[in-house]
This record gives structure tokens, sequence and C-alpha cells, in this order.
């Protein structure tokens, strides 16, 4: 009966993915001349508002500015209190966050298109009007410092952020090292001095994505698109150099670890390097997915850890390569000598056709995961905007994936994963 | 053979369901799905979605952390981790599925262990092949358990040892629960019981538990349903193990008086947490409950955040969260003492808010935001395929598929005064487990 047609000996016959197209993002302007890249896309009828503010100059001086500006904007303003902003928002279900990244700081609005017009005028409130009040301020550096505290017990989160810091350089912004101290030099007279001078019409944009409709545009041109936002100077953000350290192997010690975290790595270059999708493919076979030769090797060979992972970054600046770990104490000697073994072995010896080939499935299935709805087609043009890349950029990727040889595979490892080029950090105990 | 008798077909429409201009409630769209039940218990459901060119498996197996015998814990999330080490045909899980270009996941809690891949849709098959092989049968290869034993011995490090506050679910549980089996985690309750996990066990626990009617398994994606309920058939079919259930969670004893446990740890903070009884996830209490905690804590508009945190100063960050198992459950409140606050004054301010809730009803517009909070989440979670799987295997657990629809509708209809009288009940200080967790510096 339905048994004579399956085999379970065989596994079934396995079809290739040919359709990679995907909607691309459409393109308005506000009165103020705000550029809005929007993707009207998916059923639910949700719209997700992303207002994208590019990182000013760091100054090592005074390295929490932009970053805490982003986040105190929300409390308070000449005309509502920080409880006040967050009920007006909550109150339609909506969320509003901020986020800081390494290039951007961005306020983020998630909500049903039914309350876009009783939510967005929060955001315009807190974008050209915030206050700081300081007894927010100081709740907040309070808080913080007590939050930095509690990173800095936790070997990872010191593994991660140190690691930044050896291979950009102590005074980069990407790799700073956070002090409690800096708290303690945010000011309310420099948060809204800065926060005037930066969160201006002309350094930002917006990209929309959901169930974006005409009324939907409408809706933000009438809210966010008027005279009253400022003008600044747009000046734009010179890149600064990497500077990494001098001392390639870093050892922090910390009493009473029974895990150390591990970061083994080094500065690169970002996407727009023509070798940027040829390494993704090198990455993804070192440690990028389940099947990785680090995972096989040193989680479900010897069991030396709960994951181990590797990851090449882009970033405006430049981008990074690095592979992480948490291991037991008593095996992390052990646990760095197989890294460094199957490092070593993509440089000497051809990766098998057939595990290139998996490599290559399974990438070309992440990436369709990746512009599937509206949140994530929203992202893929984010992707690229920021670089002034074109949507051709996907195109290369898909075909450097797909045709990638082995002999290319293994003159990426000799030409960018020597070991003498790589930074090693242990934090714990070794 | 499957019968087809039970097929419920909902059409994906706008529902604009008691709308009213003062924008007290939002609309949802339906999520359409059919179901049937093979004739060895296994129940399919399938979500057709066209936009999408991938299609996603879940299947939810009705065995979690709870059905442990109390000597040998952290069986359920072992035995997750042996299911990815080869079936029956099948030398590994994962090679096949990511050259079918797809990949997995999984998770255990108390309650259940539910496993979700996504791949292609054209190449469905292979994961209907690697799903009911290793429903049919594992490996049970002693390499495999020797690593994964390892494995999760890390795992316990990483989440529960190794880190500030990482092990106070393994104090708080036991303080709360003195018979139930959930008074003890998910990942077990000491290193111990997976050192000595035997492949007997092993074996054991699988051919007891994993078996097709201990098991719901939702299809979502660009899928066919009538396909898909034949392929069901033709691999999942001849699967004929079937589950004895005579289950009997022992039931917890009524606590009557406050618990209180006092710990020293090297972190740099002192911290709070306080553990009350509480509703089931299947309780109509439930939503009443949900939302009081979301009054105290959800976002910067909450009670707690505003009073405890902006206010007084005395916590630096502090939660209400419910713990929705499918047991008598509990509600817990933590948070992070300032440096410098007592723990005297840090449960008195706690204490009164906790007495406000319990006395005074939540506003029209506290109950009116809740509400909306819940409705906004749901329709987010609806925009990931393998979201709306897992939620749809969930609610047929629940008893009822189409809740994925409807269960919003419990929520609109929770007034202020279930709220207050769940609040009496439940933070009662005879209801309360108490942990102190202090600094030792």
């Amino acid at each position: 009966m339905a048994q004579e047609l399956i085999s379970r000996n065989i596994p079934p016959a396995l079809k290739s993915i040919t359709d990679f197209s995907f909607r691309h993002i459409e393109r308005t302007m506000l009165d103020n001349g705000i550029p809005v890249y929007f993707m009207n896309a998916g059923v639910q009828e949700v719209i997700k508002l992303e207002l994208i503010f590019r990182n000013p100059t760091f100054n090592p001086a005074q390295p929490l500015l932009y970053n805490a500006a982003n986040r105190l904007m929300s409390e308070g303003t000449s005309k509502h209190s920080a409880q006040q902003l967050a009920e007006m928002v909550d109150y339609f279900g909506a969320y509003y966050e901020t986020e800081q990244s390494t290039d951007n700081c961005s306020v983020v609005l998630h909500t049903l298109n039914k309350h876009l017009a009783s939510t967005l005028p929060v955001i315009h409130e807190i974008i050209t009007d915030a206050s700081f009040p300081e007894k927010e301020l100081s709740v907040y550096k309070q808080n913080n410092k007590q939050r930095l505290a509690v990173e800095n017990e936790k070997v990872g989160s010191v593994a991660r952020r140190k690691f930044s810091e050896i291979i950009f350089g102590p005074q980069h912004s990407y790799g700073y090292f956070t002090q409690p101290a800096d708290y303690d030099k945010l000011e309310q007279a420099a948060l809204k001095s800065f926060h005037r001078s930066h969160y201006v019409s002309n350094h930002c944009t917006i990209i929309v994505s959901g169930s974006v409709t005409v009324d939907v545009i409408r809706t933000i041109n009438n809210i966010l698109g008027k005279q009253d936002w400022m003008k600044g100077n747009g000046a734009s953000t010179p890149s600064l150099k990497f500077e990494p350290v001098s001392q390639k192997i870093n050892y922090i010690e910390k009493e009473n670890a029974i895990q150390s975290a591990i970061r083994i790595g080094k500065p690169m270059f970002n996407k727009t390097h023509p070798d940027y999708a040829g390494l993704q493919v090198l990455n993804t076979l070192l440690g990028g997915y389940f099947g990785s030769r680090l995972m096989k090797n040193i989680r479900e060979d010897k069991g030396y850890t709960y994951g181990i992972g590797s990851a090449v970054v882009s970033m405006i600046q430049g981008g990074y390569f690095f592979i992480a770990s948490e291991v037991g104490s008593d095996v992390s000697s052990n646990a760095l000598e197989e890294i460094y073994k199957e490092i070593g072995l993509l440089s000497t010896e051809a990766v098998p056709g057939d595990e290139l080939q998996m490599v290559k499935n399974y990438m070309l299935g992440s990436f369709l995961k990746s512009i599937d709805g509206p949140f994530n087609l929203g992202d893929r043009w984010k992707g690229i905007m920021l670089y002034d890349l074109g949507y051709d950029y996907y195109d290369r990727y898909i075909n450097t994936v797909k045709s990638i040889t082995v002999d290319e595979i293994m003159q990426l490892a000799q030409k960018y994963f020597q070991k003498d080029s790589l930074y090693e950090l242990v934090v714990g105990k070794k | 053979m499957y019968d087809s008798g039970d097929l419920f077909l909902v059409s994906s429409r706008l529902c604009f369901s008691q709308f009213r201009t003062n924008c007290k409630y939002s609309y949802s769209i339906l999520i359409a799905f059919s179901k049937t039940k093979l004739s060895n218990g296994l129940t399919v459901i399938v979500h057709e979605d066209n936009s999408t060119p991938l299609a996603t498996i879940n299947i939810l197996y009705k065995v979690g952390a709870r059905d442990e015998d109390p000597d040998k814990t952290g069986f359920a999330h072992l035995f997750e981790h042996l299911m990815f080490g080869g079936s029956l045909h099948i030398p590994e899980y994962d090679a096949p599925l990511q050259l079918a270009g797809g990949d997995n996941n999984a998770f255990t809690n108390n309650d259940v262990t539910n496993y979700y891949l996504t791949l292609p849709a054209q190449n469905l098959s292979t994961g209907f092949w690697l799903e009911s092989d290793r429903m049919m049968s594992l490996a049970f290869s002693p390499k495999s358990l020797d690593v994964q034993r390892q494995v999760v011995i890390e795992e316990f490090k990483q989440r529960y040892l190794n880190q500030p506050y990482g092990d106070v679910g393994l104090l708080l549980r036991p303080l709360a629960y003195k018979v139930h089996p959930y008074q003890w985690s998910t990942i077990g309750k000491e290193i111990s019981h997976i050192e000595n996990a035997s492949l007997e066990d092993v074996k054991n626990f699988f051919f007891r538990y994993y078996c097709p009617d201990n098991a719901i398994m939702c299809v979502a994606g660009n899928v066919e349903s009538a396909e898909v309920f034949k392929m069901a058939e033709e691999w999942f079919g001849e699967i004929k193990r079937s589950f004895k259930d005579d289950r009997k969670y022992p039931v917890e004893p009524r606590q009557t008086e406050k618990r209180e446990l006092t710990v020293e740890r090297n972190i740099p903070y002192d911290s709070l947490y306080r553990s009350y009884h509480s509703s089931s996830r299947f309780d109509k209490e439930y939503y009443a409950e949900d939302l009081m905690t979301d009054v105290l804590s959800a976002g910067k508009s909450s009670r707690l955040y505003n009073i405890l945190v902006k206010e007084k100063k005395l916590f630096s960050e502090i939660n209400c969260y419910g713990s929705g198992s499918f047991d008598k459950g509990t509600i817990t409140a933590e948070g992070k003492l300032v440096k410098g606050v007592t723990m005297n004054q840090a449960e008195e301010a706690l204490d009164e808010e906790l007495k406000k809730i319990m006395s005074t009803p939540v506003t029209d517009e506290e109950l009116t935001r809740v509400k909306n909070k819940i409705e906004s989440t749901m329709v987010f979670s609806e925009i990931d395929l393998s979201g709306r799987a897992l939620n749809l295997a969930f609610a047929e657990y629940m008893g009822d598929a189409n809740l994925v629809n409807t269960e919003v509708e419990r929520y609109r209809e929770v007034t202020a005064d279930e709220i207050t009288g769940r609040a009496k009940e439940i933070f009662r200080e005879s209801n309360c487990s108490t942990l102190h967790y202090l600094s030792k510096k």
C-alpha cells in the first residue's frame, strides 16, 4: 500500500532552489526632505517604522554620549514625563524601542496600522523635544553601572567586549571598553546640545515595512514631514583606522570560573569587498552552522562546549572575523588546540565536494528565510543601503555561493586565516 | 488510513470584532488550518501559506521535565539532544536537512518537548523522512549518549553555574514545590543525574513517551493540505507504538505558611525573588493573571517599573511574570536591589505595590492598555511561519487548535474585578516562597 512508495534507506530526492527573487524597496520623500524607503508586504496589518541616524565621530572623552542620548530621549519632553510618554504608546499596544549599533542609532516603532496615527506623534515629540530630565539621568547612570558590574561577572560578556578592544583598538568606537566612570561623565547640558544638533531631519533615514498603504505614507508625512524639524549641517562620519593591540595572545583570569570564554579572530573588510561573499562560505564551513567543522569537533565529538560558532561581520568602517565559545575550564587548552587545528586544515586540505555542496545548500536555504516576510525584506534593503550598494549585491552573493570552488575556498583560507594573523583571548581559567 | 472526517476549515478574512470608535479593541486576521488524526493517533494540522517559498514542520511531544523520576531528572532535556544523534535508517539528523537547505531547533520545558524545522517547500519530503524515522526509533548509539551527556553538563555549567544569578531557579523551585515535579528545573536537579544516565534509561524513556498518539504535528507554509495528509499517512502511519497514559502528577498541597531561604553568592548586588502559587495555562483564571502581571511589570508604563525603579529607586531592575505551565504554576516577582538599599526596604516597597493591586481595581486605562498589548503581541507573533506552526500545535494541546484565533476573546472579557480577585488569592503571604540572594562582597 502506501509503504511501497517511500523508502527510508535513501533520502528523498532533493530539488534545488531556483527562484531567489524578492520584492525590492520603494522610495518616496517627506515634505521636509527625509527619504522614506518602504516595503509593502505581508498580510498582517502591522507597521514597523525605523528612523535611522548615523553615529557621529566618536570622542573617547565622551564615549557614551550618542548611545545615552538615544536611550534617554524617551525619558521626558517639555510636555510629558517618561511615564506619560510610555503610556501614550503602550495604550495602543504599540512597542517603541531605541537601538544602538556600532554605526547607527535608531528609533523603532512597532504598531498595528490602526494605531499609527495615535502613536507616531509620540515618536515625533520624543525626537524633536527630548528634555533629558536630571532625575531620569541619575537613575539611568546608577542602574546602568549596576548592569555593567553584573555583565563584568560573565566570562562571555567580558570576552566579547574585550576582544573588540583588542582587534579595533581602545580608542576606536568599535573597540572602546566601557567603564563605570563613563556613565558619570554624562551631563544633561551636553546631552541636550548633542540631541539638538544630531536628531535633525537631514540626518534621518526612514525605513517602514508591513502593510504600508498610501494612508500610512500620508500619516507619516503629516506627522514627521513638517518643517518643525531642524536641519543640521549634514556632516558625515569619517572612517577611523583600526589599531589592534600588539599582543596576539591574551588572557584574563577570573577566579572560580568553571568555564572559560574563548574568542579568536581579527579585523577584516566589510561587505563591499569582492572577497566578502566567498569568505562567508568559508566561514559557514568553519563555524557558521550546526554541521560546521568547529561544532562537529569541539561540541559533537569532544563535548567540550554547549556551543561554538564563528562569524564574519560587516560594519561601515570595516568588519571582523571571530570564533567564540564557552568551554569547560579544564579543557580550555584542548579546545584551543582543536580550534587552531580546524582553522589550519582549511588551508592545507581541500574540503570534500559534497561537504561544500551541503554548506552551499544550507546557505541558499538560509537566504530564502532571510527574504521571507515584510520585516526581513526591509532588513535586506537596510543591509545594502548603509553601504551604498545596490540589489545586485545579492545577485553576486548568490552567484558566489553557488559557484565557488573547492580551490577558491582553500585559497581564501590561506589568504585570510593564517594563524599568526589571528588574535586570541581567553577569559576564565586555563 | 487517515479519516477525513475531522477537517476543520476557517477561511482567512478580516474580522472586525467589537470595534469601537474609542479604539479599545483592534482586529486580527484569522489563521486558516485543516486538521486530522491518523489511525495511530498522531494529530496532524496543516496551515497553508502560498506567499512564502518555505515550509515548516513542528512536532510537539507531550513529555517534559514533569514526567521525570525525581532521582533521574534532566532526562527529557538530555533526550532532546539525543534525538539528533541518528535514527533507525538515518545516521545523523542534521546533515540531510542542511543538504536540503533547511534548518532546525528544539526546546524542552517542564511540560513539553518541541522540535521544529524549516526548509524550502519543494523539499518537504526530507522533513517527513527525518521526523518519521526518529519517531519510529532512535539509533541509541553509546557514543552519542557519551557526547551529549558532556554537552548537557557544559550547558548546565554555562547557563546555571557559571553565570551570576544563574542558579536561582535551582533554589526557588524546590522552595515553592514540595511534592509536584515542577520542583526541579528542566536542566535537572544536579549534574550527577545527567552523569549517571544510562543507555537503558534512555531507551525506556523513548519507547514510553515518543509515541504518535502522544504527539501533535503542524505543517505550515507553501504546502497543500490533502497532499500533506497523504504524506503524513505514508511516512508516519506505520508507527504503531501507543502511549499508555497512566500519568498522575502528584498534586502540590496548598501552601499554608510563607517560606524563606537566604543564600550568599559571588555577585555584585543583592536580589530578591518571590514565588506565589497561581493557576495553570489551562485554567480560566489564567487570562486575568496574565493581564495582572502585565499591569505590574510589562514595559515602561508598568507599575513596578515606575514606582520601584524610577520613583523610589529601590531596584535597578524588576520583573513580574507567570510560569504559564500546564499544571498549577507560579507567579514570580524578582528584582535587583540598588546598592545601599536594605532587603527590608525593598520588600516593604514591593509589598506596598502588591497590596495596592489586591485592594484597588486597575484603572480603565490600564486594563485597555494591557489588553491591547496582548492582542498586538499575538498579531506580531503571527508574521513568522514557524511561530504560527508552534502556536497551532500548542493550541491543539490545550484542547482546540482554533484557540489561535479565539483566545484573544478570553482576554477581552477579563474585568478589573477579576484581576483584583486573582491578586487577592495569589499575593497572600502564606502563598509565598521568598529567596534572598545576597552578595558575598
